[in-house]
């Protein structure tokens, strides 16, 4: 089908191989042909027009926008710890996104949402609750792993302020969990034995992908650019949490202070990397009242729908588990 | 989980559940707010400290009428004992107050929020870390905050500066400007003698980056309390030069040091 005929507008979604990137094609192509993108493989996608495994700090990738008629970014792809080390990250999630946000210039492609994520405040022992979005981003200043993050995030706003006919509008949703969800949160509800640092356990903020989903879509729709944290107002300490999911915990000494980030380097333990230890011990509690007011959004999945899911998902193991069991000894 | 109903069972009498209901709060489904508070973790608090109030420190209180039973309000009081043990005393005050309990929030040295297990306790039973940011939402959100300006001054100071109400910090002034809400002044007569300390050995505070360490006991004592709460003062927004502002807080502690005047004349004993 030719661009001229096309009746609806195209979008661009990165990270198009990842469980929330499938929940937001599914929710916009009602409005949006959509072009997947992904750079880890090039992924199926029933609800694309086109899928593509590009990386966008390669020549290449600028193809994309001369084959379609891109209208707007939906940036989800970033290559996480534990896929590539310090620097490739930078080059990927920092360099490239530079490069995806040039193209975007250069094709009049807008509005661009880019999803960034709450880890940019950092986990500090003296952080206010409800952070803001004026609230300064320290997460760099605790861990240098987590700079991609911040530059990546500077990087959009600079091109939010400078170039405003890109309508950049950037999000920064507290943990993400549900099904499918593979990122460090989503990795440790899964266990059955959870660490938890002795005599710390933060109150700590959850969305359910699917609402993530429907936010990444009201916002891009609703053409208000500006920087966003997007959170359902609950909240619930760390232990409850890991203890409603099913889990057992595990307390790791939390004296001296470096223990448990020494105990998980040398565990290597991806669910919880040593980088993220700050946010197991100390609250990060965003703000989100500003886009619930300005896109009229509210959660449908509550915390205890979040936290069934890996209850009910660790209880069918168990039966499934005694089923072979039994199958075997018969 | 299970540990923290058992002990709601055992402590909680239904008296003290009744009051927990009828103070106004943000609490999510999970039984938290976002700066941390649990309201059993808060209840079992309130049990215990309950009974000190009744039965250890005996406090008398007068004035609770003067506590807005809405809305957001800044309780200020002088601070004393080493332990916050005035202003727990205050907040037990506030949340068995019949004509409307209230449930007041402390801010709390940062330090404590970096200690395992103390940190964690302080934050369920309703401490924040004391920054503006946070006691400027809180009042917003229409919650009473305790403040002390004196802070460390006044809670490490040693037995021999007794009753002399340290330097002010004007931060809360400008809070309570910024916010309109009303500053209820509060006189606590009693903590000093809780934890008096004869010395405050400042390089071992300095080594262990706490803000006093003082030589006292080791446990506070049964000392008499009396608590005696001010009518609510307000403050009109603005001002042309922060000498204002410190005139205003001359006036907040003026009704502190009547008040406390007002406890020092009721006491006949001190721990008996």
């Amino acid at each position: 089908m030719s661009a001229q005929k096309r009746k609806k507008p195209i979008v661009m979604v990165t990270g198009a191989g990842g469980v929330l990137a499938r929940h937001v094609m599914k929710r916009i192509k009602s409005t949006h042909d959509v072009v997947a993108v992904d750079f880890r493989w090039k992924v199926e996608a029933k609800h694309a027009i086109a899928t593509y495994h590009a990386d966008m700090a390669q020549r290449g990738f600028e193809d994309i926008f001369r084959e379609h008629d891109i209208s707007g970014v939906i940036h989800l792809g970033r290559v996480v710890t534990t896929v590539a080390k310090l620097k490739a990250r930078y080059n990927a999630n920092v360099l490239g996104t530079k490069k995806l946000f040039d193209k975007c210039i250069e094709y009049n492609a807008g509005p661009v949402l880019v999803l960034s994520s709450f880890f940019v405040y950092g986990a500090h022992p003296f952080n206010p609750a409800l952070l803001d979005e004026e609230a300064p981003l320290k997460a760099s200043d605790l861990t240098h792993h987590l700079v991609d993050s911040v530059e990546l995030e500077n990087l959009s706003n600079i091109y939010l302020w400078r170039y405003p006919k890109l309508g950049m509008v950037i999000l920064r949703p507290c943990n993400i969990a549900g099904p499918g969800v593979r990122n460090n949160i989503g990795r440790l509800l899964d266990l059955r034995t959870v660490p938890v640092i002795a005599g710390f356990s933060p109150v700590m903020q959850f969305i359910h992908v699917e609402d993530l989903a429907d936010a990444i879509v009201v916002a891009f729709r609703g053409r208000k650019p500006g920087i966003y944290n997007v959170s359902p107002p609950d909240c619930i300490a760390y232990k409850d949490a890991v203890e409603l999911a099913g889990c057992r915990p595990l307390p790791l000494p939390s004296v001296p202070s470096g223990l448990p980030r020494t105990v998980s380097r040398l565990l290597g333990w991806k669910a919880l990397p040593s980088y993220l230890v700050n946010y197991f011990k100390f609250p990060t509690i965003i703000d989100g009242s500003l886009f619930e007011k300005t896109f009229g959004w509210k959660p449908q999945y509550s915390l205890e729908d979040i936290f069934s899911y890996y209850r009910n998902r660790k209880h069918e193991e168990k039966l499934r588990a005694k089923f072979v069991k039994e199958v075997e000894v018969s | 989980m299970k540990v923290k109903t058992m002990l709601k069972k055992l402590l909680v009498s239904e008296e003290l559940e009744r009051y927990a209901e009828r103070v106004p709060h943000s609490l999510g489904s999970m039984g938290y707010d976002p700066w941390g508070l649990n309201m059993d973790t808060a209840k079992i608090g309130l049990a215990v400290l309950h009974w000190a109030f009744h039965h250890y420190f005996r406090v008398q209180v007068t004035g609770l009428e003067n506590v807005p039973t809405a809305g957001g309000a800044l309780i200020i009081s002088n601070h004393s004992g080493q332990l916050p043990t005035d202003g727990m005393m205050i907040g037990v005050a506030m949340a068995t107050n019949p004509d409307g309990p209230r449930f007041p929030r402390a801010m709390v040295e940062r330090f404590a929020f970096n200690l395992p297990y103390v940190g964690n306790l302080f934050t369920q039973l309703g401490s924040v870390v004391g920054d503006p940011e946070n006691c400027i939402k809180m009042l917003k959100k229409g919650e009473t905050v305790i403040v002390f300006p004196e802070g460390a001054r006044g809670g490490g100071k040693i037995y021999k500066y007794r009753y002399q109400l340290q330097r002010f910090g004007t931060g809360f002034m400008h809070i309570a400007m910024a916010s309109g809400v009303p500053i209820v002044p509060v006189g606590v007569v009693g903590g000093e003698e809780t934890m008096p300390a004869l010395i405050n050995i400042k390089p071992l505070a300095r080594l262990l980056r706490w803000p006093s360490f003082p030589l006292a006991f080791p446990f506070p004592l049964p000392a008499r309390m009396y608590i005696n709460i001010g009518k609510p003062l307000s403050f009109p927004p603005n001002f042309t030069h922060e000498s204002e502002v410190e005139a205003n807080v001359e006036e907040v502690k003026k009704a502190i040091r009547a008040l406390m005047d007002k406890g020092l004349s009721e006491r006949k004993s001190i721990y008996l």
